[in-house]
């Protein structure tokens, strides 16, 4: 069986964000790292080609040149191979963008399971895996938490407001995974070395507009100064009265 | 002047709130447009009342005739509808399933998508869109540039018009969908959704030991409309299901009320609840980052302190 995989590259969650002149973010000192849900993703393809015996995993990421590096680490994770669409705009393309150029390529591989991060944590948009799908005419199972294939039928979890939901559907198919899915593997010395002789293709693509425009970016508002009451549970009487008639939440 | 369509959230033939707050959301955008049509869509059967919808801000409503939720079925009718209504846009509620229909609805369209948005402005002809990125630690303005936009509302930001009106009632057909929603488990207890509630009780590793979660869902026990939610630090450690962690990776919340108990505020979390209304953080160390960002703050053990506080409320509520 044929696995995708689409991964991102993102700035780290422990980034400081600065605003640059751009209305983008400020890169200066900032760490990038694989996306955090991808890890899942890329996870769940690798033990679903395990329990089969038998296909293959293609990661690929639509990215910057420098997007290689993630595309490395999904390789010695255990990827069988690679495609890094490339535009140096990509880290800025809006998710519709993203969207129609993942789905190009994946139109060609031909792909029964496409697995993908339920949001990268850059954006934080949750649309590109259900977009990409949409354009594929396939279902797309969202923020799965279990993951079941019989035969051709994909039977998955995932948490919804106040409840969990079964959603079931037959291959091909997308799924986006929540953390809680599995655990990540860590990549092997053994896998690293053996990440560097994998297929790595580049290939340049070319984006036609955007779907959405950038007005601008900024930080949120300032939260006003707040206030120590006191220590221990003596504190308790004065918070109370804060709350009751100063901030006038209960 | 723009017509928007608004997809609702039901379950088992009920509506959900988050609907009603992103009806208000279309109602306030269609008015500041110079005043659209706002229609809302029940993809599914569902037991709705015109009064409700109507005093929301909806004009027309149309029930589609599924028997259960599909994902890609219910966004395959939410695309012929705003095709046969002509709308301007589309909103969805940012919840679990809105997300979900918010890419499938912008791709059927061919069009771009704003998720999350925390405020709609109309500017020079179109709907400038605020959204949060980085979990919350910055926001951004968009404009979609494709023929209709279509956005998800985030929870708590928005409010349902609030007028005496009534909408009219329809139906139309359903699309069929590939996948399907074949059961649904609801989760003991009745707390609401920590993404939802409108007060939140989150705890981190200075609560000791998830044995002394007690002490925290006592408190959100105590609190009217109270969720619970954790630090990544407690989901990580196993202590709690990573449905109730707030933060980069987890949940982004803005409720009336957060209290932050044993929680330090590692960056990552208070992207994800920073711009709650009040926050309260009880930490015994007085140089925790999250001081820095509470309305108020005690300096303490959660764990002496949490039984006095909640003894408090309870006494406070009755």
């Amino acid at each position: 069986m044929k696995i995708c995989v689409c991964v991102k590259r993102v700035p780290s969650t422990t980034t400081r964000v600065v605003v640059g002149a751009d209305n983008q973010l400020d890169p200066t000192g900032v760490e990038f790292e694989l996306n955090p849900y991808d890890e899942f993703a890329v996870e769940q393809a690798l033990q679903v080609k395990e329990a089969a015996g038998e296909g293959s995993v293609t990661a690929i990421s639509f990215g910057s040149a420098d997007a290689k590096k993630e595309l490395q680490k999904v390789l010695a994770m255990g990827a069988d191979d690679a495609v890094l669409l490339q535009n140096a705009e990509a880290p800025h393309a809006d998710g519709a963008t993203t969207a129609k150029v993942l789905a190009e390529e994946l139109q060609a591989a031909g792909a029964q399971l496409i697995f993908f991060g339920k949001q990268a944590v850059d954006r934080d948009q949750h649309g590109v895996g259900p977009a990409v799908a949409t354009r594929l005419g396939m279902p797309c199972i969202t923020e799965v938490v279990k993951f079941e294939l019989q035969g051709d039928q994909v039977v998955c979890e995932r948490e919804i407001e106040g409840g969990r939901e079964t959603v079931t559907a037959s291959l091909p198919c997308a799924i986006t995974c929540q953390k809680g899915l599995n655990e990540p593997r860590f990549a092997s010395l053994k896998g690293i070395m053996a990440a560097k002789k994998k297929p790595l293709e580049m290939k340049d693509v070319a984006i036609e507009g955007a779907a959405v425009e950038l007005v601008s970016m900024s930080l949120p508002p300032e939260r006003p100064a707040g206030r120590i009451i006191g220590e221990g549970a003596d504190a308790v009487p004065a918070l109370m009265e804060a709350l009751k008639n100063e901030a006038k939440v209960l | 002047m723009t017509d928007i369509l608004v997809v609702l959230e039901t379950r088992e033939g009920a509506l959900r709130n988050a609907s009603l707050e992103a009806v208000g959301a279309a109602r306030a955008a269609a008015d500041a447009s110079g005043g659209g049509k706002v229609t809302a869509l029940a993809t599914e059967q569902a037991d709705l009342d015109a009064a409700q919808l109507g005093g929301a801000g909806a004009d027309a409503v149309l029930v589609a005739d599924a028997g259960a939720h599909s994902p890609d079925g219910a966004a395959a009718t939410a695309v012929r509808v705003a095709g046969e209504l002509g709308v301007g846009a589309v909103f969805v509620s940012a919840t679990v399933r809105g997300r979900d229909l918010l890419g499938r609805i912008a791709a059927g369209l061919d069009t771009g998508f704003a998720a999350d948005c925390t405020a709609v402005d109309f500017a020079e002809g179109g709907f400038v869109f605020t959204r949060p990125v980085y979990a919350g630690k910055a926001q951004i303005q968009v404009k979609v540039n494709g023929p209709v936009a279509v956005a998800s509302m985030r929870g708590n930001h928005f409010a349902p018009a609030g007028r005496e009106a009534s909408a009219e009632m329809g139906t139309t057909a359903a699309e069929g969908g590939k996948a399907q929603v074949t059961a649904i488990a609801g989760k003991s207890g009745g707390r609401p959704d920590v993404a939802e509630a409108a007060r939140v009780v989150a705890g981190g590793r200075g609560l000791g030991s998830a044995e002394n979660w007690h002490l925290l869902e006592a408190l959100a026990d105590a609190l009217p409309g109270a969720g619970l939610g954790a630090s990544r630090a407690v989901v990580d450690s196993g202590w709690r299901p990573h449905s109730e962690q707030v933060g980069q990776t987890g949940k982004t919340v803005s409720p009336e009320l957060y209290i932050a108990a044993g929680i330090s505020g590692a960056i990552q979390h208070l992207a994800g609840m920073s711009s709650s209304k009040v926050i309260v953080a009880i930490n015994k160390d007085a140089e925790a980052p999250i001081f820095q960002h509470a309305t108020y703050g005690i300096v303490g053990d959660v764990n002496e302190i949490l039984p006095a506080l909640t003894e408090a409320v309870k006494a406070a509520v009755e």
